[in-house]
């Protein structure tokens, strides 16, 4: 064979496509845009808006709604979605609080024993991987499509949660010296270098989140089984594999923010991370993420959750009603999916 | 006009004219340009045949007839007037109508529904009329030779009768151009025949047949006009009774090719795989592989040649692990591997590239590169990560070895065109450092140029000691390329012969000895 291995280059003109490639990349960027023109406004119309502690502020909204929207990331990648991570933080929340405040009852030991504070830490987050797993069984052994199944659980383990307190709200989770189980509330106040604790877990996790899902095999499982799940088996996937992780990531995730938000508060509410799900889901898809599967990027998503933040915090200082935030919420997500239908177009190939 | 050809289904009618036409037609995608500046003349009450090898730009130029996509620059006429088909309905109302290389058909409806999809009967505009879409739906299925129920799902037939059902959706308009991309790829000599008089009959009426194929026999048989495309240009248009296989291959590739017979196979090597008691039981407990038993030795190529419904697919599907109910024992490279999972018998040495590339063989979100490695991600892990120059180095020498045509590794897999695609999941089963090598009708939708590479490939990987099984039901490709041909036949091995023993007659025969002489079986028989 002679043909040349590299195709010939196309014969448009040179002003036409580099006006296209400008306009892709403005679309492209869509989201990153859109957040530095939010920020831009707030700048200019709010007192405050861009001081350390108002940062800081928002910073902490933010860390919220990226940790789910990483994990909900990665679940929507491979086809599914995850409605259950709302009330796993809720449910993550209370089970530290019932621990710190009443202890583990041991009967055969007649005696109740108070974990120290990285056990409960431990505990908690193994209750959101717990259901994780269950969600990615029922999906994967029993072909519960992902919606009913997180739809089933987020019941469950809102119930759950309710159940625990019988619906009550344990308060101040400072812990007792006699106990051993002080320290609670440092996840949520701490800092490092006065940078606040979830911020920096913020940093950290996206950049773990982003290497696992551009620079390891389970990432690129987890793209081709959003993609075309039959093709990933036959390529040797183990799809069932891949799909369960996802889910325990979502879950563990989904725990550490019921974590984060009870030590902020200091307190342990049942009704804790009600529609959180809905923010995370709106987060991945602003930045990018198709519900189909297989399309997205946690970079985007991290973009997406800060639109989500500060959009929020902001309209708040700006004294906008809560009711008009989500009207603007909602034409926000609906614009964002517009965009990314335009750029589909425009590179219909690419 | 000169003398016919015999074999012709019949010969240009008096009156011919030009009803299509494409002017300096251009279409460019990002880092290609499939089509540069083409003409082509569509010609009424004839086949009109387009060939080209992949990548050609064939497939591109009867989308943007068809409306599916628009050119970059020129224009198109019909009968004349200048014309412009932003969507697939603005051809349809023109009468264009298209039967997809790839079926565009919605498997959990019926084969009534994908029919009239676009155009359904209805009451009073709302209200479906079953009853004349079922009437209109069976009426096609006789003229197309086939007995299927308009109520079965798509989803539960076979490839070949999907196509037909294509076929009959395309037919169902009031079609004045028909576009057909490689309408025989999926089908049976007998179907092929059905195919040819509808085309006739067609062609009585009118219609302008524009016929898509890399089947050259099947081409010029049937051709009134040919044209051919390289490389985006129009190299070439004649009558078709002015040309020859030979002239189209000059035009299509630039040179004559190989028609190599392979060396005598390597007696006496261990064998890679061993199959005994292979026993799948289908629906309503038709037997669809029955007691097969199979040995292939290190270095051998083997043909499972037989009809549709003989069984091939399921037995590769057997061997791969797709059918844990299956009975029976498989060993490759010694190592018994009955019970383990997909992934550990790729891991073990096994491979497939399966018959239907789209739905099980590409993974269509992910680049060139990415497809080709997906399979072999284990053994590029490091640490956690996966070895990003290593992977570069294996999928760049895989597109050279393979000489996959592709403007860089990072362009989306779906840019690329079937032969070249068809590439790339041969070469992602390659890149697992298989011991065997299963390929489930490997050249379907593939021109001779890729065919021969193909068959060149499969040979060079048997010398490295590699077991090569293949499912064709294509004679002359089967008596080129293999070592050994097993025959199958309603699930049983009927025949197996070394190739310089076997004969055409004698394979035919074989594949349908275990055949009822039922009337219905009959039908299935192929034609001598």
């Amino acid at each position: 064979m002679t043909e040349p291995i590299v195709a010939p280059a196309p014969s448009t003109t040179r002003g036409d496509s580099s006006r296209a490639r400008a306009l892709q990349l403005l679309v492209r960027m869509r989201t990153f845009i859109a957040l530095i023109l939010v920020v831009a406004f707030f700048a200019a119309t709010t007192p405050n808006f861009v001081e350390l502690a108002n940062v800081v502020i928002i910073g902490r909204h933010v860390a919220i709604y990226a940790f789910l929207a990483i994990g909900m990331t990665f679940v929507i990648l491979t086809g599914g979605i995850d409605l259950s991570v709302g009330s796993i933080v809720g449910l993550s929340g209370m089970v530290a609080g019932f621990l710190i405040t009443r202890g583990l009852h041991l009967q055969f030991l007649h005696a109740t024993v108070y974990p120290s504070i990285p056990l409960v830490v431990a505990l908690s987050i193994l209750v959101g991987v717990v259901i994780g797993a269950v969600n990615g069984l029922l999906v994967t052994r029993f072909g519960v499509a992902p919606f009913i199944t997180t739809l089933g659980t987020m019941y469950i383990a809102r119930g759950a949660a309710l159940l625990l307190s019988g619906g009550e709200t344990f308060p101040n989770l400072i812990g007792r010296p006699e106990f051993g189980n002080q320290g609670f509330p440092v996840l949520g106040a701490g800092t490092i270098l006065h940078i606040p604790i979830s911020v920096c877990l913020l940093v950290v996790l996206a950049l773990a989140a982003a290497y696992l899902a551009t620079r390891t095999p389970l990432g690129r499982r987890i793209y081709a089984v959003g993609g075309n799940e039959r093709a990933a088996a036959l390529s040797g996937v183990y799809v069932d594999r891949v799909k369960v992780t996802v889910y325990v990531l979502s879950g563990g995730l989904a725990a550490l923010t019921g974590l984060v938000v009870s030590s902020q508060l200091v307190a342990s509410h049942p009704a804790a991370g009600e529609t959180f799900e809905m923010n995370a889901i709106a987060a991945a898809v602003l930045g990018g993420t198709s519900l189909a599967g297989g399309r997205g990027s946690i970079g985007g998503t991290i973009v997406g959750a800060f639109v989500i933040g500060v959009l929020g915090d902001g309209l708040v200082m700006l004294g906008v009603s809560a009711f008009w935030q989500m009207v603007i919420k909602g034409v926000v997500i609906i614009a964002a999916v517009v965009l990314d239908q335009m750029q589909r177009r425009m590179a219909p190939r690419a | 006009m000169t003398a016919e050809l015999s074999s012709r289904v019949s010969g240009p009618s008096a009156g011919e004219e030009v009803l299509l036409r494409a002017e300096q037609i251009s279409k460019s995608f990002p880092g290609t340009l499939a089509l540069d500046k083409v003409d082509y003349q569509v010609r009424r009450a004839a086949v009109n045949v387009l060939v080209g090898e992949n990548g050609a730009g064939k497939s591109t130029l009867m989308k943007i007839l068809a409306g599916v996509e628009q050119p970059t620059a020129g224009r198109l006429l019909m009968e004349g007037h200048p014309v412009s088909f932003r969507t697939v309905h603005d051809a349809a109302v023109h009468g264009i109508g298209i039967v997809f290389q790839e079926m565009n058909l919605c498997p959990n409806l019926s084969i009534a529904d994908n029919i009239f999809l676009t155009h359904p009967f209805t009451r009073a505009g709302v209200h479906l009329d079953r009853k004349r879409q079922h009437a209109g739906a069976s009426e096609l299925m006789r003229r197309l030779e086939h007995n299927l129920d308009p109520e079965t799902p798509v989803g539960a037939l076979r490839i070949g009768e999907q196509q037909v059902v294509e076929i009959a959706k395309a037919l169902s308009r009031d079609v004045r151009v028909l576009i057909m991309d490689e309408p025989t790829s999926a089908l049976s000599a007998a179907e092929v025949e059905v195919l040819f008089r509808v085309i006739g009959e067609l062609k009585r009426h009118g219609v302008a047949i524009i016929y898509i194929s890399h089947r050259l026999e099947e081409v010029v048989r049937i051709g009134d006009h040919i044209a051919v495309l390289r490389d985006g240009c129009m190299q070439a248009q004649a009558p078709m009774s002015q040309v020859d296989v030979s002239w189209i291959i000059e035009r299509m590739v630039g040179r004559r090719p190989l028609a190599e017979r392979r060396p005598a196979p390597v007696e006496g090597r261990e064998d890679v795989l061993r199959v005994e008691g292979a026993t799948l039981v289908g629906e309503g407990g038709k037997r669809l592989v029955d007691g097969v038993d199979l040995r292939i030795a290190a270095g051998e190529v083997v043909a499972l040649y037989g009809l549709m419904g003989a069984g091939r697919s399921e037995l590769f599907e057997f061997i791969f692990g797709l059918r844990p109910e299956g009975r029976g024992r498989v060993w490759v490279g010694g190592r018994e591997i009955t019970r383990l999972s997909l992934a550990d018998r790729i891991r073990a040495g096994v491979s497939l590239v399966p018959e239907d590339r789209q739905r099980d063989g590409l993974i269509q979100n992910l680049s060139v590169a990415r497809n080709l490695s997906i399979a072999s991600l284990y053994q590029l892990r490091r640490w956690l990560r996966v070895d990003r120059e290593r992977e570069a180095a294996m999928v760049g020498g895989m597109i050279e070895k393979l000489r996959i045509k592709v403007a860089s590794p990072d362009a989306s897999i779906t840019s690329l065109s079937g032969g070249n695609q068809q590439k790339v999941v041969i070469g992602k089963n390659l890149l697992t450092a298989p011991k065997l090598l299963l390929l489930d009708d490997p050249t379907r939708g593939i021109d001779i140029g890729a065919k021969a590479e193909v068959f060149k490939t499969m040979r060079q990987l048997a010398d490295g000691g590699l077991a090569v099984l293949f499912a064709s039901s294509d004679l002359k490709e089967v008596l080129t390329a293999a070592d050994r041909i097993v025959v199958l036949s309603q699930g049983k091995v009927a025949g197996d012969l070394m190739r310089d023993d076997a004969s055409e007659e004698q394979l035919v025969s074989a594949s349908t000895r275990f055949i009822a002489t039922s009337p219905a079986a009959a039908r299935h028989a192929p034609e001598l």
